[in-house]
């Protein structure tokens, strides 16, 4: 399982292309799918390689995503 | 969210749309600035527990709409009039929090005298100041923050300071007044600088809490729609040529 998971708001989303830029582990990218508004959203083209960081959800401006982390306590017990 | 999706077992939830923020979407443009920093000052009345008894003022410009977006009371100010609205409000009710979100056009051009005055006098309010250095409302004119040589819809061929003037630095302006207790000038152009601007935001209003008195925030903002830029071009010409003309850190803090 990976450290991060990130859920993007489909419908927030404006499509920028910021989290995508800023993403250290370039796990973000535009997916085919657009959404209410015509915009084409993102989504985690290698989920695998998240972290959990929420950098990418930092610079969002439209607050669009959210960023779940694996518990460190679970993580100590394995 | 208005998305469900199953988080497996063992997660924890490490970032989350602020309490603080309505359902309602912004309505920026994609990419703007605009939108990290209304959130950020959502993120700060969570933290600071203030929520219930603050009350912001809205300017004339892109954030008209911050009404929409937070769960707190707001008035929506005429343009340029907010530290003036904010002063009579935080006076009748020094028990609220006060707190103004204006642009460049709205604070530095049409609002300079109320802002100017209200930090001579020190009052007791938080001031956010988005500097995008330009009008984007109204279309991409300039603005007194414009760089030289950039262009806008009424510079077409670049700001000509010997013409136009040069760009107007408020914050440097206020850092030489009494009046104010904490003036700073911060980025969002990346997660760093992101980060230092909350840590920025979130003591502008702690000093209202503490009865401090005048603090404000200088944010640099973009605006690719009319800068014409993508949004990452957009904040890497923040980061390379705004920055120069106007220096990040702190201008004055009385402690
Ligand atoms: C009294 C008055 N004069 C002029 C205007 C037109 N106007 C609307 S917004 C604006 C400037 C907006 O620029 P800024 O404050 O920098 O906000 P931004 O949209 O860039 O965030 C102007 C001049 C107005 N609404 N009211
Ligand atoms: S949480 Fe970190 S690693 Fe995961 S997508 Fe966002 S920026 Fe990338
Ligand atoms: S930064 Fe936010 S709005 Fe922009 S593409 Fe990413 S999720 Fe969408
Ligand atoms: S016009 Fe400019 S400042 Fe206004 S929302 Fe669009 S990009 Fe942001
Ligand atoms: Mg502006």
């Amino acid at each position: 399982m990976p450290k991060g998971i990130v859920v993007v708001d489909k419908e927030r989303c404006k499509g920028c292309g910021l989290c995508v830029e800023a993403c250290p582990f370039k796990v973000l990218d535009f997916s085919s799918e657009y959404n209410s508004s015509g915009y084409q959203v993102t989504y985690m083209a290698h989920p695998e390689k998240c972290t959990g960081c929420a950098v990418c959800a930092n610079v969002c401006p439209d607050v669009a995503l959210e960023v779940y982390r694996e518990e460190r306590s679970v993580k100590g017990a394995t | 969210m208005s998305v469900e999706v199953a988080i497996p077992e063992g997660y924890v939830r490490a970032f989350a749309k602020p309490a603080a923020l309505s359902d309602a979407k912004f309505t920026y443009c994609p990419g703007c600035h605009h939108g990290i920093i209304t959130r950020l000052v959502a993120e700060v009345l969570d933290e600071l527990g203030i929520l219930e008894r603050t009350v912001g003022i809205a300017p004339v410009g892109c954030a008209v709409f911050l009404d929409r977006f937070f769960h707190c009371d707001f008035v929506q100010a005429a343009h340029g009039r907010a530290c003036a609205v904010a002063t009579g409000i935080k006076r009748a009710r020094p028990d609220l929090v006060v707190f103004t979100y204006q642009g460049d056009g709205d604070l530095a051009a049409i609002g300079t005298a109320e802002t100017v005055h209200a930090a001579n006098r020190g009052e007791n309010i938080t001031v956010i100041f988005v500097n995008n250095g330009i009008y984007g409302m109204t279309g991409g004119e300039m603005a007194p923050t414009t760089l030289p040589g950039q262009r806008t819809v009424t510079t077409p061929t670049g700001r000509e300071p010997r013409l136009h003037g040069y760009p107007l630095k408020i914050s440097e302006m206020l850092a030489q007044l009494d009046g104010p207790a904490y003036i700073s000038r911060q980025a969002v152009f990346d997660y760093s600088h992101v980060v230092k601007a909350k840590r920025a935001v979130l003591k502008a209003f702690r000093n209202q809490l503490e009865g401090k008195g005048f603090s404000l925030v200088e944010i640099l903002s973009t605006c690719p729609t009319n800068w014409r830029m993508s949004p990452t071009e957009a904040g890497r010409w923040v980061a390379e040529r705004v920055t120069e003309v106007f220096p990040l850190g702190d201008l004055k803090d009385v402690g």
